[in-house]
């Protein structure tokens, strides 16, 4: 039967709200007798805290003041492991570590308290670049600055070098990245030991803030309840980060006795929550005569910053999808995630694999220079297909068709007659333009067995006026989670979506169904979400009271006959991992993940040498991605997340001093406008994945794979700059251009 | 927000005379207060040491752009948009509209005033090298005082201006030359993006071309130095030539030796350097065309 | 610290209501708007004059009220997001942001709707390159601008249809 519901572009379920501004963000909310609340940081990366300051001149017993002696429970913020407190205690290992909480009710005095407090520091030699890490100039994390490693080994690499025709070596290195959110950091909250502790926020997990704040606070789980309120936005920014700035709320509304708000300003977002992990790929490839990859050795190092938050899990997937979508018998991946003085690297969409994937694209087309092959010829030749295995020893149980994804792309923006127009144009023109692409995988969903270590669930009940109500922990930050858990509820039981409630993230009131990350919302939740509909109407077509076929006023009658008769009407589903899904952690190998959506970018540029400036004068987005269940949302994922992955390449640079973050304003720190974005064209292909609701996989990070390795090519193409590192800053490509004219 | 607000005043005089004598009675504790588009970001990034000001924003004795047969006057409270929008403006003065259109952004283009722009003395900012091709000339008024002053001799050092305590902007004049359809004119701004960016390199530049000769040439710049400034130097090798392959090696060279570009934030002295090289370069290439 | 600066009235017309504000002349009107007249549709991004996630019309004029003091706000009408739908309907330009995908997280969304009407009744029938100048001073993150630029033009087509003549 023909879907009514997925497949098309119902309008987004709190669309008139976000359009009206009636929408309520954490800070648009206010409760009465509500304080304000901020974070005094260290002004150095690293050393002894040797004295708190407090200048005269401010009314301090007016203040709440906290410091790690307040804390009831163990200061740390609890994510895979406990070494980052919530607040330093002794020492800091990086510059705006939090120190010192402040709250008042007065916003204005609030920010002059924070100039009158000095933290004295005696400070200590500090470690900022991987090199120097890597190098242990100093040793600032375990024993060894490093916090997680993997390795992973196909077939004999040592071995092939000698049967290879031709070995290719480069080293590509990418640098950070901020989220920038629109919506700044945000948190309200309310805490004492009689009622417990309660937050509202923008933040994406709130299971991951309530599993936060156990230990802080030494609270049950019960005591502990955390809300999401509508978000502006995440990217991976509010993943893990939102757990520190609630347990500050927190901790200032335990003190204090009072609701506490915390926001934060830009410059504060800027400087001290998290952003892409910088990485150092190394790579030496060998290929055969006819450019058949014979051989890969692949070194991949990020750069974590001070504590260990979520690298192992970065490095993961970046390590997962350095070899790409390619056979390749021969592969050897060692990488690593180290620590530096900055603040901690985290989230950011892609989550590793940008970082990898730049690399390699870059390194392909490279390797096809030096062999005398189109890149396109290359990577014909060496597209994985169903049967054969990646690197990780996966063996690819989907249809893919990398090469027809391929054609389509090169089909839709003319490629082959651009790149050899724009050959013979370039000769006599200063804005040189060129034509580049990149072809990708990114696999959705938690890797190995980490969904199934989540074991996230899902519920729906019906009132007996048959409303539906999903509950379920996944957020909506503008993905669309709202509008696509409503039609895929709706179109399972034959509703319209008007009859869908979605309730609000609010631990106390939904289960947990894992983090809003890693693609996996609509491709594993979404599924829950089917199951359990799918049960609810079981549940009533097996009692009699419904048969088939039925109309929404039938199923409404039928809600509260049954409900009258047997209780609640509802169903919770757990997931269950295929049971012919698996993975090794030990040996690093087997189905990282259950399913890879697929794609071919092509970046069209204009290179000014005259001033250096990049320009995308066009893009095309072209991924095999299952079902898109919502056209609109689905592409705006894609034009969204290709506008992220410009801004990576060419736009947005961390300067860096010291570890700490100098160009801290939007101002300084250069995300697009609109006058920078070119139009973004975006195309699916459809081959269901069993498993996914409708047959859905995930897209959400997809596009930040691509579209940096695309721009890189594209700008190679123009002008034989050989790009190694983005972003590629017209100071940056200046030198390179004059290097090629040398 | 890190400005502790209750301590700033603002307050609006009534007239420009009522702010003329308090500037006179108190000089120097009253800063004069226009559109607000660069004072308030300072004041939110918790920069703004200043604590009185005077609104000036309301006082239509500074706002209003007249045109006689031999000036423009431009009152110091005219903003971006109105000068985009004057019909005489965007055609004589192409680079000073050409600048005002790409002064932020449009919200930036209505609260932000040319006068404003120039008290600021930012050298990244993008009116002031075309006021200064154009030759502007500042009105600067004190509650007893009157006076003209070249723009170009506005500045000792980095944001060090001519402007006394008690003395406001009044109006900005350019002249009207009659033989303005001899002059080619260009102006090109490379910043961070296309749109909302603060200059790396900002060129300015006009040329009287007469029998294929540069009769008259300014070059103004900005960014790449401390104050924005004429490129006399280099004005001077060009003057009376025609704009050849040789003559723009020579004159690239000069102006290198010229600017004294910086590292910073946003780019590298280097970068800004060779850019302006190629700008002058782009100029020629109009002139010969 | 020192507080010279007593609080002061702002009279305004915000969204077609006479408003008394009593603020700190140097008070962002953005801070003012939301605390004191509670319209909370104006949101802060940036806090810089960057973003526009902040802009509001003052007397006509698109303008980021985190650049405004409220002294300067005395005697001005002022229309914010809560200000553009009627009682009944939407506006236009609402209702294509709706139908085609022009707001995702939504924090941008009442600035790009304000600064989008504000170029249209400047400019009927933009360009793309025209719309893209006119919202360029509104950052969003999350839609590449892709569907924000198609709900400005179904904006307009919609006001052409339904200002032409019915056959």
């Amino acid at each position: 039967m023909e879907p009514r519901i997925i497949g098309t572009s119902v309008p987004r379920k709190e669309g008139r709200d976000k359009v009206t501004g009636a929408a309520r963000y954490v800070d648009d909310i206010s409760f009465p007798g509500m304080i304000h609340g901020l974070t005094v940081r260290s002004p150095a990366p690293r050393g002894r805290i040797v004295n708190m300051h407090f200048d005269s001149g401010i009314p301090w017993p007016d203040f709440t003041i906290v410091t790690a002696k307040d804390i009831p429970g163990k200061n740390c913020v609890m994510l895979l492991i406990d070494d980052q407190p919530a607040l330093a205690d002794g020492f800091v290992n990086h510059p705006e570590e939090p120190v010192l909480l402040l709250a008042h009710p007065d916003k204005y005095l609030l920010e002059e308290a924070r100039r009158a407090v000095r933290i004295e520091i005696e400070p200590s030699a500090g470690v900022f670049t991987i090199a120097d890490s890597l190098a242990r100039r100093e040793i600032i994390w375990g024993l060894d600055n490093i916090f997680k490693s993997f390795r992973v080994e196909k077939g004999d690499v040592d071995s092939a070098w000698s049967s290879a025709a031709f070995i290719v070596e480069g080293e590509y290195e990418t640098g950070a990245q901020e989220q920038l959110y629109i919506e700044p950091q945000g948190i309200i909250a309310q805490a004492g030991p009689a009622e417990g502790v309660t937050v509202w926020g923008s933040l994406q997990c709130p299971y991951y803030v309530h599993k936060a704040l156990l230990p802080l606070f030494g609270l049950p789980k019960d005591r502990i309840r955390i809300v999401q309120t509508e978000t502006g936005g995440g990217f991976g920014g509010k993943e893990e980060y939102p757990s520190m700035i609630a347990a500050h709320a927190a901790l200032l509304a335990w003190k204090s006795g009072k609701p506490v708000k915390m926001i934060y300003d830009r410059a504060e977002d800027m400087v001290a929550t998290t952003k892409r992990h910088p990485s150092r790929t190394i790579h030496r490839t060998g290929v055969t005569r006819d450019g058949k990859l014979l051989a890969m050795e692949i070194d991949f190092t990020i750069d974590g910053g001070a504590y260990q938050t979520l690298s192992p899990v970065v490095l993961s997937r970046g390590t997962i999808h350095a070899a790409g979508p390619y056979e390749c018998p021969n592969v050897r991946i060692k990488s690593r995630a180290i620590a530096t003085n900055a603040p901690p690297h985290g989230a950011f969409r892609g989550f590793g694999a940008p970082q990898s994937v730049f690399a390699l694209e870059r390194h392909l087309d490279r390797i096809a220079h030096v062999i005398g092959l189109s890149p396109e010829e290359l990577r014909r030749r060496n597209f994985i297909r169903k049967g054969q295995t990646l690197a990780v020893h996966q063996v690819v149980r989907e249809q893919v068709d990398l090469a027809g994804l391929m054609d389509r792309a090169f089909e839709l923006c003319e490629y082959h007659a651009k790149r050899e127009r724009f050959t013979h144009e370039n000769l006599h023109a200063f804005v040189k333009r060129g034509i580049g692409f990149a072809s990708f995988l990114h696999g959705a969903g938690f890797t190995g067995s980490g969904e199934e270590y989540l074991a996230s669930e899902a519920a729906l009940e019906v009132t007996c006026e048959g409303r539906v109500r999903v509950f379920a922990g996944s957020t909506e930050m503008g993905q669309g989670t709202n509008t696509v858990f409503t039609q895929i509820a709706a179109e399972t039981l034959g509703l319209g979506c008007d009859q869908i409630e979605i309730a609000q993230p609010d631990t106390a009131r939904v289960p947990n169904s894992g983090p809003t990350v890693a693609s996996r919302t609509t491709m594993i939740v979404g599924k829950l979400v089917e199951t359990s509909a799918r049960a609810v109407q079981k549940s009533l077509l097996d009692s009699g009271l419904l048969k088939s076929n039925y109309t929404p006023a039938e199923f409404n009658a039928a809600c509260a006959a049954y409900i009258n008769v047997h209780g609640p009407l509802q169903s919770l589903t757990k997931y269950q991992h295929p049971c012919d899904l698996h993975w090794d952690d030990e040996r690093y190998q087997g189905d990282a993940y259950g399913a890879y959506a697929w794609a071919v970018y092509v970046a069209e540029v204009s290179v000014d040498t005259r001033t250096a400036e990049v320009h995308v004068d066009d893009f095309v987005a072209v991924q095999e991605v299952g079902k898109v269940i919502n056209p609109i949302l689905a592409a705006g994922q894609i034009e969204g997340g290709v506008a992220q992955g410009i801004g990576f390449a060419l736009y947005e640079n961390c300067v860096w001093q010291q570890g700490r973050m100098i160009n801290g304003q939007m101002t300084n720190y250069i995300m697009p406008t609109s006058m920078d974005i070119p139009p973004i064209r975006v195309f699916f292909e459809e081959i269901p994945y069993e498993r996914g609701p409708a047959g859905a996989k995930g897209i959400g990070e997809l596009p930040l794979d691509g579209t940096a390795p695309a721009i890189a090519n594209a700008i190679a193409q123009a002008t034989g700059a050989d790009i190694r590192r983005i972003p590629i800053t017209p100071e940056v490509l200046l030198e390179i251009l004059e290097s090629v004219h040398v | 927000m890190r400005s502790y607000i209750p301590s700033y005043e603002l307050v609006a005089p009534r007239d420009l005379a009522a702010a003329l004598q308090k500037m006179a009675t108190e000089p120097g504790p009253w800063k004069p207060f226009a559109g607000g588009t660069d004072l308030m970001v300072l004041l939110e990034a918790g920069k703004l040491p200043h604590r009185k000001f005077l609104s000036l924003y309301n006082l239509r004795e500074l706002r209003g752009i007249e045109i006689t047969h031999d000036q423009v006057m431009i009152g110091a409270l005219t903003t971006y948009t109105e000068i985009r929008r004057h019909e005489t403006l965007a055609r004589e003065f192409p680079l000073l509209a050409r600048a005002a259109a790409e002064t932020g952004s449009i919200a930036t283009q209505n609260r932000g005033t040319l006068g404003g722009n120039v008290a600021n003395a930012s050298p990244a900012a993008d009116s002031p090298p075309a006021l200064l091709v154009y030759e502007a000339e500042l009105e600067l008024v004190s509650s007893a005082t009157s006076r003209w002053l070249p723009y170009r001799a506005f500045w000792s050092g980095y944001k060090q201006i001519a402007l006394r305590p008690d003395e406001l902007i009044r109006r900005i004049r350019l002249p009207r030359p009659s033989n303005a359809n001899h002059w080619r004119q260009y102006y090109r701004k490379v910043g961070t993006r296309r749109a909302q960016a603060i200059s790396k390199v900002c060129f300015a530049a006009a040329a009287r071309i007469d029998f294929q000769r540069m009769a008259e040439v300014r070059i103004a710049l900005g960014s790449v130095a401390p104050t924005v400034f004429r490129a006399a130097e280099t004005e001077r090798i060009l003057q009376g030539e025609s704009p050849t392959p040789a003559l723009l090696r020579a004159a690239q060279e000069t102006l290198a030796a010229e600017i004294a570009p910086i590292d910073d934030i946003r780019s590298t002295a280097r970068y800004r350097r060779r850019i302006t090289q190629h700008l002058l370069a782009e100029f020629f290439a109009m002139l010969s065309a | 610290m020192s507080e010279p600066a007593g609080k002061i009235s702002v009279h305004c017309t915000v969204n077609g209501r006479a408003l008394i504000l009593e603020t700190y002349p140097m008070a962002r009107l953005l801070d003012v708007l939301r605390e004191q007249a509670r319209l909370t549709g104006t949101k802060e991004g940036c806090g810089e004059g960057e973003c526009g996630a902040c802009a509001i019309e003052i007397d006509g004029a698109l303008v980021n009220s985190c650049l405004v003091p409220a002294l300067q706000a005395e005697g001005t009408k002022i229309r914010t997001i809560e200000g553009v739908a009627t009682e009944n309907q939407l506006h236009g330009v609402q209702q294509a942001f709706l139908t085609h995908g022009g707001a995702q997280c939504g924090i941008c969304t009442p600035g790009m709707i304000l600064a989008a009407i504000n170029l249209l009744a400047r400019n009927p029938h933009p360009t793309d390159s025209e719309i893209r100048e006119g919202l360029a001073g509104n950052l969003c993150r999350c839609t590449g601008y892709t569907k924000i630029l198609a709900s400005v033009v179904e904006a307009c087509r919609a006001a052409q249809q339904a200002t032409e003549p019915r056959p």
